[in-house]
């Protein structure tokens, strides 16, 4: 466990220095541990892959208490069990209109299209955190034959519900934003919606899996 | 029920209030006012709630009709308000009578002007709070900036205005600057030395590019050392951060919630009010401030705007 200041009123607090599941885990505990006891001068919470960012009210407490709070929670949330993982699974449409880089995924890859989707459905993913926009979960690890870098010059806007590629995550966008990651399908369902509870379709610490559909499917799925 | 009728909406004007902090793990970022301190003044000053939903207009201001009438106040940036061509006072509650507009055009000084209601606007609240999110089309009017021909409600509280106006002194001591103070970011020790006293020393002025997601610089380009890729974490509002092509960004109020480069430095709490201010062309400096004396200047000022003694006569 590590700690820095990243500002006069956040902390970050380091559970381990590379991406991967055991450290993950730590993350989603004492994350669930900061959401079962909510301490009142923690204003927010940001989870990552190794890290979470806890901001303060800098009037009541300063980083030394700050860090001696969070040194107790943790060694708290060690001992919590292990939370059951929920399994979401994500229809998607692949290639087309609404994988506008498929084919390009493939060709950089050596591989055919065919086989870029087969490797994207093949795995279960795991969520590690909501960022970038409301919703947005990063899910890992892709298989590293289809890991491809963002695009050079990001889309001023990607449709809601692509499905992108990024190095070796992958994820859904749940509204048209702007967006750099490399687009190989598109999902039918709404990932954010502010009348459901949770409103995100995926939550932090979610295994997540793809199964394709068809275009007929897809449309279908969208007037239900 | 009151009303407000947008008859031009301005460049991009919003719903804010003090936004909406604390969704970090649902990936939501706080949003709300980009100068939380006027915000703040124009609600008392109208004995308001603080956080009331307002106008927040940026760079040129639009014409609002009140039909019913209303009472308001102008907070922030001089937009040269008028009605009937006489000119409103900023940090002033002025009674519009019905069927009057509030006129309002370019900036004279900074880069945004709160047009706040006694009362407040009427919109629905998103995760407890009325602020727009842009990106993403959440909260405020339609998740969306005005436009010609919106009429929005207004909480219209009719009451009688006092006259309350700020103390003598109250105004320059919050006046947004353009040296802002930082404290080292979590990154710092990824940069080289000198890349620290440049970033110390250095002008930087607000690229056009810039926006409530965060405030593109042009400047010194500094890169971090060496190849290391950074593991992406949670990011704090008034990060600055360098791209791998030594692009500054200041992250502000509607940032992504997490991020991957480094970042070199933190605009202090008690400066956040300055970078919502900046314009495009701005040229501002960063001055060093350990964490112990940025904290005590945010006490400091917390302990002013909590004081409506302090603040107004």
């Amino acid at each position: 466990m590590r700690f820095q200041a990243a500002s006069d009123q956040a902390l970050l607090v380091y559970l381990g220095e590379e991406i991967g599941a055991a450290v993950h885990e730590r993350v989603v505990r004492l994350l669930r541990l900061l959401q079962q006891e909510p301490i009142a001068w923690v204003r927010n919470i940001q989870p990552a892959y190794c890290s979470l960012l806890i901001t303060f009210d800098a009037v009541a407490v300063d980083h030394a208490e700050v860090q001696a709070k969070l040194s107790e929670y943790e060694t708290r949330a060690k001992k919590l069990p292990a939370a059951k993982a929920r399994l979401v699974e994500v229809p998607v449409c692949y290639g087309g209109a609404f994988g506008p880089d498929l084919e390009e995924v493939a060709a950089q890859r050596g591989l055919s299209p065919e086989k870029v989707v087969e490797l994207h459905i093949a795995r279960t993913y795991h969520a590690y955190f909501l960022g970038f926009a409301p919703g947005f979960a990063y899910l890992g690890d892709l298989p590293d034959e289809i890991a491809t870098p963002r695009l050079e010059t990001p889309r001023k806007e990607v449709a809601a519900g692509s499905v992108g590629i990024a190095g070796r995550q992958t994820a859904v966008y749940p509204f048209a934003t702007p967006g750099g990651w490399r687009l190989i399908g598109r999902t039918p369902l709404e990932m954010f919606r502010r009348d459901r509870e949770p409103m995100g379709l995926i939550a932090i610490g979610d295994q997540v899996k793809f199964r394709p559909v068809t275009r007929a499917e897809f449309l279908a799925a969208r007037r239900a | 029920m009151s009303l407000l009728v947008v008859e031009s909406a301005g460049l991009q004007t919003t719903v804010q209030d003090f936004g909406r902090e604390g969704f970090g793990a649902l990936g939501v970022s706080a949003s709300g006012a980009a100068d939380a301190v006027a915000l703040r003044l124009g609600n008392l000053l109208l004995e308001n709630k603080a956080g009331t939903p307002a106008l927040e207009m940026t760079l040129t201001g639009g014409t609002f009709l009140f039909p019913d009438g209303a009472v308001i106040c102008l907070a922030g940036a001089n937009f040269g308000a008028q009605v009937d061509g006489k000119a409103l006072e900023l940090w002033r509650p002025h009674a519009i009578m019905p069927g009057k507009r509030v006129v309002l055009g370019a900036t004279r000084d900074f880069a945004r002007c709160y047009l706040c209601v006694a009362g407040g606007i009427g919109v629905a609240e998103f995760l407890g709070s009325a602020s727009t999110h842009l990106l993403s089309g959440l909260g405020g009017w339609e998740g969306r900036a005005l436009r010609k021909g919106d009429v929005l409600p207004l909480g219209g509280l009719e009451k009688n205005i006092r006259r309350r106006k700020p103390r003598a002194g109250v105004l320059e001591q919050l006046k947004p600057e353009k040296t802002l103070r930082v404290t080292l970011g979590p990154q710092s020790d990824w940069f080289l030395e000198e890349a620290w006293r440049t970033m110390t020393s250095a002008e930087f002025m607000v690229s056009e590019d810039s926006n409530r997601m965060g405030l593109r610089l042009d400047g010194p380009r500094l890169a971090a050392r060496g190849k290391a890729e950074m593991i992406s974490e949670g990011t704090p509002l008034g990060a600055i951060q360098f791209t791998p092509s030594g692009q500054a960004i200041i992250l502000f109020v509607e940032q992504q919630t997490t991020g991957g480069y480094p970042k070199i430095a933190n605009v202090i709490g008690a400066d956040l009010h300055c970078v919502g201010q900046l314009r495009p062309r701005d040229k501002i400096q960063f001055e060093e401030v350990s964490l112990v004396k940025a904290r005590a200047l945010w006490i400091e000022q917390q302990r002013l705007l909590g004081s409506e003694e302090r603040l107004f006569a």
